[in-house]
């Protein structure tokens, strides 16, 4: 992508813009909206008009107005705020259980691909094992187990996220096994794991790359799901799912408290989808984007 | 005659994987920090009491023991009594599985329903218009939390316009489909973008086959070609596109349950984690694993007759 | 341009200047240009042409088939029994295809869809076009099989094409062509795909299917072999243009374009123990960059300096036969030095 010139930034900078200018229209699209979210996010002190927590019984449940853009709970809470920084939380999580198992699953993958054998063989049915198990079912299981809370979440999708992108690190990687430059490296004599982290991992990525970003989105929707079923992050916490799960209760009288954090997740999830499908054509391979 | 050695190798390379299913099933609770035990009864009883308990439920033998004992059971239906609700757990889970498979087969069948027509124009007007907003709508849909959008139903189809009941699963058969609509609609909002996005993969790859020239060359319209020689064979690909996502259905299918009120399997999981109820969350975890294999396989074995007979060039 | 190579009063198709291009990101490729020929009733036209020389691609723009984005297609006319097909509606065109002009493509294992039955297919576009129902329809595909040759048709009519040899399905999808009594068939390369003994079976199959119809066969070729045996007239296609076109006997004996000679030099002879096979040296041109000039001059014999800059047009040589050279009488000067030499 962006070559790296030695010296001047000027140099980096207009290759980073030449690079932007030649995306396609959803990747420019996707990006400027996660973009904006993600400094929403960043920049939450200074731009949320209230404290998340602070609590006001004169302004309960108050319907969308100036003061109040999104209106408020029924603690007298400012929703417009609180969605403001539910974006740190929901952005971060998904950050964290997208990328982390992407590393090792990929690794994983590569492995298998590239040795194959008995290895490749145990891997596989662990897969197969893991895979058998409906996503959220399993996530819900060890939730169980160990507790509801971040922390767990983090370890229950550590365990299983990974399968995926093993799965497709893997296929990749007996596609380009049989290439010429892994040839060449073997012949001359470098170890394995050389190989396969400098040489050909880069190249097995690209179906990664473009499913981390269903990924994301689809972890968004675990993360404010298990929230909103009571396994996730605790109130009063502002996450975007576990606000509409607050705000079931009241959706008869006052609609804004669980429809407007959804619409942020239907914002984000959108912006990477578009993401994805412009990675995809981006990368010139032929995916599919939704799972 | 071929068929049968593509049966048996399927059905071989299933085994471990329900094997390793249940060596999970099983270990999971063993993991519980703590003491599962004083947990479900909420530390309310004696230690003598719980002693008895283990005895009772056998967990005080060795684990190798204790496992052969639980897949032994699992095979013949027995999968261990919930101690908070005291029942066997299969006799709760018999109770819920069917308004979890209607629910599921409903969904499917709205889903397919609704993609149908959704990828055949995204097909014939591909790369124009009417494609681009299919496209950006699938992916609207999809970035949608189920949780969300059943509320919205609710609301909206529910509550304003009276259309749909909105909790509970109802009487009767006609009744039943009914109170199911509402949830596999929810469910439709996740099924059918992967739906659309296969389909038209699927009609675009046909497309390009020399026999759809030929068929043009014969002065069929294009519409025709789409619906009677490209919806056909695209079809077939359908079948396991459904299967491999059953995954994603179920998961679907639990949140959805926990919306709309229905009693199915995936309510009764939310609700037995919210009571610790250990014996209850191992055997749902191991009939929603075997769902998802038996699923699986059969979309396998379906795929493996039609390829023989159809799909051989 | 008109092709006087026949009268036209006899014409059944005409073509008239045809072009077509095909834009890309990376240019303009010509693959036909300058093209203008006529089929007579009851005439075989046979095309040939190595791959890239644009004789697929003139099949289907006579047939208007080309995708229309990437294709460019023009012409002062392409005139089939009076009309127009180039004024034209898609609607209109659907008419013709199939019912009065039949295609036969290359092949045959790609060309029937493998989740209909032979029969249904054969019969869509009489169920289509002349609205007949379910049992007249299989009737009409069993004695259309039974024409085309296939055994047992009455139960074949209901087979997957899955369980056909190449042969078999070729013959299906010629009697799929003729389902609609076409007065013109274009075979796109028909047996090229197929083996040597089944090539002859097809071919003869087409001859005689034209005897008793008395349509109009357009075949399409790379090997001479198969166009001297079945075609009344013979055209050249060189780099997307015509070079010689005229009566096939009279070509194959006085050749008038260095290429069409080239490729009659390189058919082996059974029964000639000594001469070595002489192809034709160097590539045919980028369609995507061609000069001006005679597109054959790099690859050409008797090429001379006004070679390289002439305006290209056909010229008459003998009754009906012309030609896209400057200076066939050379070949002629060739030929006879050759036959002084044995």
């Amino acid at each position: 992508m962006a070559t790296e010139a030695l010296g001047s930034t000027r140099n980096v900078a207009t290759a980073i813009a030449a690079e932007i200018m030649s995306w396609n229209l959803s990747l420019k699209v996707g990006s400027a909206i996660m973009m904006a979210i993600a400094l929403i996010g960043i920049f939450a002190p200074w731009i949320a008009p209230y404290d998340p927590f602070a609590q006001d019984f004169e302004a309960v449940l108050v319907p969308p107005e100036l003061n109040h853009l999104f209106g408020t709970d029924n603690l007298g809470r400012d929703i417009f705020s609180r969605v403001i920084y539910g974006a740190r939380v929901d952005l971060t999580i998904g950050v964290i259980t997208t990328y982390v198992p992407m590393t090792y699953g990929v690794v994983l993958g590569a492995f298998c691909g590239y040795i194959g054998g008995k290895f490749d063989m145990i891997v596989m049915r662990i897969l197969d094992v893991a895979m058998a198990f409906p996503f959220l079912v399993l996530i819900i299981v060890i939730l169980a187990i160990l507790g509801p809370g971040v922390q767990n979440i983090y370890i229950s999708v550590f365990l299983v996220a990974w399968t995926m992108y093993a799965r497709l690190a893997r296929a990749e990687m007996l596609v380009e096994r049989g290439k010429d430059y892994v040839l060449a490296a073997q012949v001359l004599g470098y170890p394995r794991s050389r190989i396969v982290f400098r040489h050909a991992l880069p190249n097995v990525m690209n179906s990664s790359i473009v499913f981390s970003m269903s990924d994301f989105v689809l972890n968004i929707l675990l993360v404010s799901g298990l929230s909103f079923l009571g396994l996730g992050i605790q109130p009063p916490i502002p996450e975007w799912g576990s606000m509409i799960a607050e705000g079931k209760e009241f959706m008869l009288q006052a609609w804004w408290v669980c429809t407007l954090p959804g619409l942020a997740i239907v914002i984000t999830g959108t912006a990477l989808s578009l993401i994805g499908d412009g990675l995809a054509k981006r990368l010139g391979e032929r995916h599919h984007t939704l799972v | 005659m071929r068929i049968l050695p593509y049966i048996l190798a399927r059905m071989l390379h299933a085994i471990p994987v329900l094997v390793g299913v249940t060596i999970f099933a099983f270990l999971a609770v063993k993991f519980v920090p703590g003491d599962p035990v004083r947990i479900m009864t909420h530390g309310r009883m004696s230690d003598q009491e719980v002693e008895v308990i283990y005895h009772k439920l056998g967990m005080d033998r060795p684990w190798i023991v204790q496992y052969v004992g639980f897949v032994a059971g699992a095979a013949v239906g027995d999968l261990g009594q919930s101690i908070i609700q005291n029942q066997p757990v299969s006799r709760l889970v018999a109770e819920k599985v069917w308004p979890t498979l209607s629910l599921l087969l409903i969904s499917a069948i709205v889903s397919v329903v609704i993609a149908l027509p959704l990828s055949l124009v995204a097909c014939f007007y591909r790369n124009r218009l009417p494609d681009h907003v299919i496209r950006l709508g699938s992916m609207i849909g999809f970035a949608m939390p189920s949780f969300w959008i059943g509320i919205m139903l609710i609301l909206t189809l529910g509550v304003w316009a009276k259309l749909f009941p909105i909790s509970g699963l109802g009487h009767g058969f006609i009744d039943r489909i009914h109170h199911l609509l509402l949830p596999s609609f929810t469910i439709a909002f996740l099924l059918v973008p992967i739906l659309v996005q296969s389909l038209r993969a699927s009609m675009l790859d046909v497309l390009a086959s020399e026999y759809i020239e030929v068929a043009r060359a014969k002065g069929l319209s294009e519409w025709r070609i789409l619906t009677k020689h490209v919806l056909r064979n695209a079809l077939i690909p359908v079948i396991t596109v459904l299967a491999v996502n059953i995954s994603w259905l179920v998961s679907g299918a639990v949140v959805v349950e926990y919306v709309f009120g229905l009693p199915g399997l995936g309510s009764l999981l939310v609700r037995s984690v919210g009571y610790r109820d250990y014996p209850i969350i191992q055997g749902l975890s191991l009939v929603f694993a075997v769902i998802v294999v038996v699923v699986n396989l059969l979309a396998d074995l379906c795929y493996g007759l039609l390829d023989a007979r159809v799909l051989k060039e | 341009m008109v092709d006087r190579s026949h009268s036209a009063s006899a014409s059944l198709l005409e073509v008239e200047d045809l072009r077509v291009e095909f834009v890309s990101s990376r240019g303009t490729l010509v693959a036909n240009r300058n093209i203008s020929f006529s089929v007579a009733a009851g005439e075989t036209l046979g095309i040939v042409g190595e791959s890239g020389s644009g004789k697929s691609v003139l099949c289907r723009a006579i047939l208007r088939l080309l995708p229309s984005p990437p294709a460019q297609q023009t012409a002062k006319r392409i005139a089939f029994l009076g009309r127009d097909l180039m004024q034209l509606s898609e609607r209109q065109m659907q008419e013709v295809r199939g019912q009065d002009i039949g295609m036969v493509f290359q092949n045959p294992m790609t060309s029937l869809n493998p989740v209909w039955t032979v029969g249904d297919q054969i019969s869509e576009g009489l169920r289509i076009h002349k609205g007949l129902g379910h049992s007249e329809a299989r009737r009409a595909a069993v004695r259309l099989l039974r024409q085309v040759g296939i055994p047992s048709p009455e139960i074949r009519v209901d087979d997957y094409p899955y369980r056909w040899s190449g042969g078999m399905i070729q013959r299906a999808v010629i009697a799929m062509a003729m389902a609609g009594s076409p007065k013109l068939l274009l075979a796109d390369e028909p047996t090229t795909a197929l083996d040597v003994t089944i090539q002859d079976q097809i071919l003869s199959l087409l001859m005689e299917l034209q005897r008793a119809t008395h349509m109009s066969l357009v075949l399409v070729s790379h090997d001479m072999g198969v166009i001297a045996e079945t075609s009344d007239r013979l055209m050249v296609l060189y780099a997307g243009q015509i070079v010689e076109i005229g009566r096939t006997r009279e070509i194959f004996e006085n050749p008038a374009h260095p290429y069409t000679e080239g490729l009659l030099r390189s058919i082996p002879n059974v029964g000639d123990k000594e001469r070595q096979l002489t192809p034709i040296r160097g590539q045919p041109p980028d369609l995507a960059r061609l000069e001006d000039g005679c597109p054959f001059a790099p690859r050409c014999r008797h090429v001379s300096a006004d070679c390289w800059t002439a305006d290209l047009q056909l010229a008459e040589v003998g009754d009906g036969h012309m030609t896209a050279c400057l200076h066939p009488e050379r070949i002629r000067l060739s030929k006879t030095l050759v036959d002084v030499e044995q």
